[in-house]
């Protein structure tokens, strides 16, 4: 098998020139489908029989929790690689990947609760989902604070990801707490194997809007992890380069 | 693999199997805990303390809810399918709840068996229909969930 370009992905200049391109394809893509699928969703997608038209923060709501999930098992994953093969992106990434979780983690509460209030009659109530689901924004909010409290920049990569992998037990018991507690919060509607229970017309803005909150992440996260390197090598040449370039000009 | 490598990943794993063990363990040992309400048939089999807050959830049985003409008090009965209990509840209710869905009710158990309810909340199913689907359709069964029936799949004869 061809490891070349794991290995290269050990510079984070390779990494850098690599993606520049990468980034308005990804921004561009993810700004249409999420205006397509906000105006689908919240414009033309009929109204709930039960829950009239309260039901549309699902298009908000569904895809900023999956987001939440995912995005922790990319900070987590990151954080192996980075304390087994000592790479430095990945640790850039991992760090870069806390705060978006962090925030996707916090839309999908709010988003919770204020639709909680119209169908449920209550904003917040400790059941297995919510709970797991906030303890999964302190663990985000964990992560942030490691990165932040040790002057080693080793020792707080290090930390971090130790943190960020004892959490990962947190993902399936958030995904799973529905089915294996008594929660307020309803099954999964959206099934892996089986048939979905929502309607086609609903579906599909609600799928679009996934697709849409996944390029939006991805983007997120190289814009995030490009100030990063630029941030960590800015004592190495290529970034003084780059970063004089637009000045060099100017003065020309 | 370089041995120092291969080392360091099964610490890795070491450290996610490991947490996930103790965790899991602890959760196994607070199950009973972590149920947000009692289905009516552990209340009926008086698992539930009488006389202490306590949170049941179940279906509203159709036919069960007699309101009064003069005040905001109300009566039903919810089921998990095998066994229902009556609730009694003065206040507001959700705009969710209604004859054949499900509800958690916070309250307390007096020594007749009955709910008196301090809070109502409706519980929403997984399922999303517009009005227009929803009107013809075939109300359909699925067996061996426990923990989330569907109101839609239970029968209300017994």
């Amino acid at each position: 098998m061809n490891w070349q370009w794991f290995h290269r992905l050990g510079s984070p200049k390779w990494f850098y020139e690599k993606t520049t391109p990468w980034l308005p394809w990804l921004g561009f893509s993810a700004l249409i489908l999420l205006t397509v699928g906000a105006v689908w969703g919240l414009g033309f997608a009929p109204a709930d029989a039960k829950q009239g038209n309260s039901y549309r923060i699902i298009f908000i709501h569904v895809p900023a929790s999956f987001i939440a999930l995912a995005g922790y098992y990319i900070m987590a994953i990151s954080g192996a690689i980075g304390l087994i093969w000592r790479m430095k992106l990945a640790y850039m990434t991992m760090k870069a990947a806390a705060p978006i979780g962090a925030v996707f983690t916090f839309v999908s509460l709010v988003t919770g609760a204020i639709w909680g209030k119209p169908t449920w009659g209550t904003w917040w109530e400790w059941d297995a989902r919510i709970t797991s689901m906030l303890v999964l924004f302190f663990l985000y909010l964990g992560v942030i604070a490691l990165q932040q409290s040790f002057s080693s920049r080793d020792a707080a990569d290090k930390t971090g990801a130790v943190l960020s992998l004892v959490g990962t037990v947190n993902i399936p018991i958030i995904y799973k707490s529905v089915d294996w507690w008594y929660s307020l919060h309803q099954p999964a509607t959206l099934k892996i194997v089986g048939k979905s229970s929502i309607d086609a017309s609903m579906a599909y803005p609600l799928l679009t809007m996934i697709l849409a909150f996944y390029l939006f992440y991805a983007w997120l996260l190289l814009t995030q992890t490009r100030v990063e390197i630029l941030d960590r090598e800015r004592r190495s040449q290529w970034v003084k380069a780059i970063l004089l370039k637009p000045k060099l000009q100017e003065a020309a | 693999m370089h041995p120092q490598r291969k080392q360091r990943l099964i610490i890795v794993l070491f450290l996610v199997v490991g947490s996930s063990v103790a965790i899991g363990l602890l959760l196994y040992a607070a199950r009973e805990s972590i149920n947000l309400f009692y289905p009516p048939s552990k209340i009926v089999a008086g698992e539930a303390p009488i006389g202490r807050n306590i949170k049941a959830g179940g279906c509203v049985v159709p036919g069960s809810v007699q309101r009064s003409n003069t005040s905001l008090k109300i009566e039903f009965e919810i089921t998990d399918g095998m066994a229902s209990i009556p609730v009694r509840y003065e206040g507001i209710l959700p705009d969710l709840f209604s004859e054949g869905e499900a509800a958690v009710v916070d309250g307390q158990l007096d020594e007749y068996g009955w709910l008196l309810a301090t809070r109502v909340l409706a519980k929403h199913d997984e399922n999303y229909t517009p009005t227009e689907v929803s009107d013809n359709l075939q109300t359909q069964t699925e067996d061996g969930v426990q923990h989330q029936k569907t109101c839609e799949a239970l029968s209300y004869d017994s």
